[in-house]
């Protein structure tokens, strides 16, 4: 039994440490889970309900992730030097190469196939200024398994690597950009039929997005 | 059926064609520029390849509805410019066709590449050839021939 | 508008000598000549009635001094129709820069002189048409001497022929424009002198392509190009599984397409399929896609490539017809098992993919009909295409249209593509059908390279070399069934799947070949190289393995193994093993594999240096040593080698192959069933042709076997791991 309570105390003691640290650093850009005293989901739990706000933001992260491990987001999002199709997320054809830009390379362009808008009558995807999110943005590893919800998490909340986005950015960027929109609008394959669309509606994500942020962009806190 | 005022090689014309159709069969049915070639159908193998804007496109995915008022080069129009006529000399130099079927879009390909990149390394080029098919394998050739037309370019 | 010119007694020119005459587009005088051919003389000696061949045959001369000189082949890549003509053209003495070829249309008079149709095949259109357009063009030359002679009032002996000029006595000359009509009423001479080697002036020079410019401006038309008057567009929705028929068509929603010319259901060459016929290529796919049909998929086999495989393997576990049985088969039994191999390999379906997809154009009017094909077989294409009609082979019009690529894909036995067009164009009576198949369909249409296991047994001598060797081939027949067979199938055993270990050229002192030739329901075809894919394969990664564990440099090896009448194959060792001297300084992570084959009378070596980039091979160079007897054309010899050791490469790649699962093909196009890009190819292939004056021999087919087991045997001494299955898959570290 004293062997438990000073269990007890120490976890209580750690989820008190990592309250704090998410309190401080939350919105900040660093790797603030790589310390020791990242603990396993219960004591999420506990912490979360600590605090119904952060609380909240987690719930609404988990919902964001699952949209950003889709295949219409994630597909774009690689560690490779080229991007993925199709729902299985294989590598895409042809010998598509991601290129200094994310957009190619001469002759073989993203926009050499991918025009502004959907070609459905040929089943291409098309969207503004189709292109590879930047490396720094890799949702993935390099053997193409999607990246941990917190690692993403990181990786978008990170201004050195998300082009300087704090929170309000990242919902405006959610609501807005061209291809994110184009992930609910994703036309037809060359078979006819329509593509998948990621788990939440445009709206659920959005709203997901915005009490997430309203949470101060909070992280889970697993590797 | 629509109709359509399409930038052509530096000429207007005017085509009748349903909005679904791709550039490619417009070209090749209605202007009767054949030069443009259907492989696959999918833009997996790169033979449909032209210019639009400058852009080096599969013409076989894209809907002349998409088209508006961009300016189309086809391979009947390379030789106008002077990176095309120097490709097309070195193509011819190196004897690089055997059917020949590919050659159009590869050259386009090449065209696309040397405006971009006017001293290609060996990466570059595979890179940038990567999407253009050839079944009779002319690649050694076209290898060469690329480097001889920048050699030329400079 | 042609009408025959009598001779000089009034009476008609024989075949032998005849003149055309017409008045040309332009409005100058064409002037043919129509020489004999081996084939007449094989007519007449038969008692064959004479036929009406076209009149200018095979050379044309013109008055603004063009020569136009016909190509009995059809030309899809493999340089033909520089290299007839150089052949002619060397023995005429004529003006290179002046000569134009032209394909041939489907006739007796074109066909091949040692296969008896009109056909490329077995990389045959040189080394069977060499000797033919010499005599063709020494004849000619004859000819317009003898007629300058005549005008000159001199002896031909005081003629001679350059630059097509005739030149005589006292500064003549006269140019084969302006002889071109008398020469043509010359007799025509029985026996010519051909040239010694040292008198060429094209043959065995490295003559660039007539075909260069149009290829690289768009201005070459190929078969699917074709535009003519009223013509529509046809493609067909063939069943999901061979041999399925047509139950059930709902075509409202195509038909209401505007363009769309009729929708109806047509036989092919196994089951049913629905043709869609409209003005645009497009309108036509569109409409297909929109059809609703339901197929009968009763009664037929659902081919299945697991299965298969199961199957094919336990066959391979009894010995089949037998092919060869040389020496003791018990020899085996008294080597220690120690020193026995045991290998089995898989190779699954291959599609050729041209990179023109397959099309025919069919007119037909009633009593005669007109054909446009890219086609490998001609007079049997007409023939298919006559019978379809109810019409006469010669009531058919049969153009050779330039071809994007064939690879054997349009030499097919039971002609299904050109049939398909003719069974719609007979139904749009007066108007020009083109029939298109979709890369879809072609991916999809059969007649692949047939899936192939091998399993063989070798016991090794105490010398390291193979002692006794088992060797048990399945896959389907290609010809059984058809009128090949007769000549292709021996003892029961489709000669097709074994060549390549029954003409092995390698001393195995106690050998038994046998072979399964199962049927299946999937069509198949000769696919570049033919059974040379498998075999060559099968044979040179294991006699690579047996100089590895020999401890035996692979070239020394085989020089070893080699049959002393192996000359050719000698030949090429030796010289690769000169000019491949980079084995010796190959970067770390880099190794060089090697394999030698001889097929179609010619052999080739092979090196490569190969290493392992993202869990693939890298082939950064391929130095090829080939002994085709004469060489013709180096340049084109040059680029059969670095091509068809690209092609060859088809077989190696991670996405190289087609599968079936419950009788529906799992590939649709590029993105499935993937073919080598440049970065797969080698970045560099340097070919070292062996000299030699021995009559040519193909070039088209014999780079292709060599390839994938040169690159195998470097992986091999990379990884230290055998691989005989393929396509090969992703390479995990050992």
């Amino acid at each position: 039994m004293l062997a438990n309570r000073r269990l007890l105390c120490r976890i209580f003691v750690l989820i008190l440490i990592a309250f704090a640290t998410y309190a401080v650093l939350s919105t900040r850009a660093n790797n603030i889970h790589r310390s020791k005293t990242s603990a396993a989901d219960p004591k999420i739990n506990k912490m979360a309900t600590a605090d119904p706000k952060l609380a909240d933001g987690l719930a609404a992260w988990k919902q964001i992730y699952s949209v950003m491990i889709s295949p219409r987001c994630i597909n774009c999002h690689t560690a490779t030097n080229y991007p993925q199709q199709g729902d299985d997320r294989h590598r895409h054809f042809a010998n598509v190469v991601r290129g200094r830009e994310g957009r190619g390379v001469p002759a073989l362009s993203c926009i050499g196939c991918h025009q502004e808008v959907n070609a459905d009558s040929t089943g291409v995807p098309g969207g503004p200024d189709w292109h590879l999110a930047p490396l720094s943005m890799r949702w993935q590893d390099k053997n193409d398994r999607p990246l941990s919800s917190a690692a993403v998490c990181r990786s978008v909340t990170d201004k050195s690597k998300n082009e300087n986005m704090d929170g309000r950015a990242l919902l405006t960027h959610h609501q807005e950009a061209g291809l994110v929109l184009w992930a609910w609008n994703p036309g037809r394959r060359p078979d006819g039929t329509m593509r998948t669309v990621p788990p939440l509606t445009h709206t659920e994500f959005v709203n997901a997005t915005r009490t997430w942020v309203e949470a101060g962009t909070p992280c889970p806190r697993e590797k | 059926m629509a109709t359509y005022q399409l930038n052509v090689n530096g000429q207007t014309k005017k085509v009748d064609a349903d909005p679904s159709t791709p550039l490619l069969w417009v070209l090749r049915e209605e202007l009767k520029m054949t030069g443009t070639k259907y492989g696959c159908g999918i833009s997996a193998c790169g033979a449909c390849t032209v210019h639009l804007n400058g852009v080096a496109t599969r013409s076989c995915i894209v809907p002349v509805s998409l088209i508006g008022d961009q300016k189309i080069i086809a391979i009947e129009g390379i030789g106008a410019d002077p990176v095309g006529r120097a490709v097309q000399s070195a193509w011819v130099e190196k004897d690089v066709v055997q059917c020949g079927y590919c050659q159009s879009g590869q050259i386009m390909s090449a065209v696309a590449l040397l405006k971009a990149t006017s001293k290609p390394t060996d990466t570059n080029i595979e890179e940038s050839m990567g999407g253009n098919l050839c079944r009779c394998a002319t690649y050694v050739r076209i290898r060469e021939a690329i480097k001889r037309a920048a050699e030329q370019l400079t | 508008m042609r009408a025959a010119i009598k001779n000089k007694n009034g009476l008609p020119l024989n075949r032998r000598s005849f003149l055309c005459a017409s008045t040309a587009a332009a409005g100058g005088l064409l002037v043919s000549l129509y020489l004999d051919l081996p084939a007449v003389a094989y007519g007449e000696a038969q008692g064959l009635p004479p036929k009406a061949y076209p009149p200018d045959a095979f050379v044309h001369i013109r008055p603004d001094g063009k020569i136009f000189i016909t190509v009995n082949r059809l030309e899809f890549g493999q340089g033909v129709q520089t290299s007839l003509p150089m052949v002619m053209a060397d023995e005429m003495d004529a003006d290179w820069s002046q000569v134009v070829p032209e394909l041939a249309p489907a006739a007796d008079v074109y066909k091949d002189p040692v296969f008896g149709i009109q056909m490329v095949g077995g990389s045959g259109s040189i080394a069977h048409s060499f000797q033919q357009y010499r005599e063709l063009g020494a004849k000619t030359r004859a000819m317009l001497i003898a007629a300058a002679a005549d005008r000159w009032k001199v002896s031909p002996n005081d003629c001679r022929a350059e630059n097509s000029v005739v030149y005589g006595p006292a500064n003549k000359s006269a140019r084969y424009a302006e002889l071109a009509e008398r020469a043509a009423r010359e007799p025509v001479p029985k026996t010519v002198r051909l040239k010694n080697a040292s008198e060429f002036r094209l043959i065995g020079k490295k003559v660039p392509r007539l075909d260069s410019r149009a290829k690289c401006d768009g201005s070459q038309k190929f078969g699917l190009d074709l535009d003519l008057p009223g013509m529509k567009i046809a493609v067909v929705a063939h069943p999901p599984v061979f041999g399925a028929r047509v139950k059930y068509i709902d075509d409202t929603e195509a038909r209401s397409l505007s363009g769309v010319k009729d929708i109806f259901e047509i036989p092919l060459a196994k089951g049913s399929g629905v043709a869609v016929v409209a003005d645009r290529f497009w309108t036509a796919k569109q409409a297909r896609d929109r059809l609703k049909i339901d197929w009968d998929l009763s009664g037929i086999e659902h081919a299945d490539s697991a299965q298969l495989w199961a199957k094919y393997k336990n066959l391979a576990r009894t010995p089949g017809n037998v092919a060869v049985a040389k020496g003791n088969d018990k020899a085996m039994n008294r080597i220690p098992v120690a020193r026995r191999i045991v290998a089995e390999y898989e190779f699954p379906y291959l599609a050729h993919t041209p990179m023109e997809p397959l099309n025919a154009t069919v007119r037909f009017e009633g009593d005669k009909a007109e054909a446009w094909v890219p086609s490998q077989f001609q007079t049997m294409d007409q023939m298919a295409i006559a019978q379809v009609l109810g019409l006469k082979p010669e009531q058919v019009t049969f153009h050779t249209e330039y071809a994007g690529g064939g690879f054997g894909r349009r030499a097919v036995i039971d002609s299904h593509v050109p049939r398909e067009a003719a069974t719609i164009a007979k139904r749009f009576r007066g108007a020009p059908i083109k029939l298109v198949w979709t890369r879809e369909d072609d991916v999809r249409g059969g007649y692949y390279r047939p899936m192939h296991a091998h399993r063989v047994e070798i016991g090794i001598g105490a010398d390291g070399m193979p002692a006794a060797w088992r060797h048990v081939i399945v896959g389907q027949s290609l010809v059984a069934g058809t009128p090949f067979a007769a000549m292709m199938i021996k003892n029961g055993v489709d000669q097709t799947t074994v060549e390549g270990v029954d003409d092995t050229s390698y001393k195995i002192p106690n050998l038994h070949l046998s072979a399964h030739n199962p049927t299946v329901n999937v069509p198949v075809l000769w696919w570049r190289s033919v059974g040379n894919t498998h075999t060559a394969f099968v044979m040179e990664t294991l006699v690579d393995e047996l100089a590895t564990r020999a401890k035996v440099d692979p070239i020394v090896y085989r020089r070893k193994l080699l049959k002393p009448e192996a000359k050719k194959l000698r030949a090429v060792l030796d010289l690769l093993d000169e000019k491949s001297t980079w084995r010796k300084t190959l970067p770390r992570g880099h190794a060089a594999g090697i394999s030698c084959h001889e097929c179609f009378g010619t052999a080739v070596a092979c090196a490569v240096d190969v290493s392992i980039e993202n869990k693939r091979p890298k082939i950064h160079r391929a130095t090829v040593a080939v002994h085709c007897g004469l060489g013709v054309n180096p340049l084109t010899i040059e680029s059969q080698f670095q091509g068809g050791i690209g092609f060859g490469i088809t077989q190696l790649m991670a996405q190289g192959a087609i599968t079936l699962k419950d009788g529906r093909v799992e590939q649709r196009n590029f993105d499935g069933y993937t073919p080598p890009y440049i970065g797969d190819a080698p970045a560099a292939v340097d070919v070292h042709i062996v000299p030699s004056t021995e009559p040519p021999t193909g070039c088209g087919e014999p780079p292709v076997p060599v390839i994938s087991p040169a690159v195998v045997n470097a992986l091999a001494r990379l990884t230290g791991k055998r691989y005989r299955t393929l396509p090969l898959l992703d390479i995990q570290p050992s």
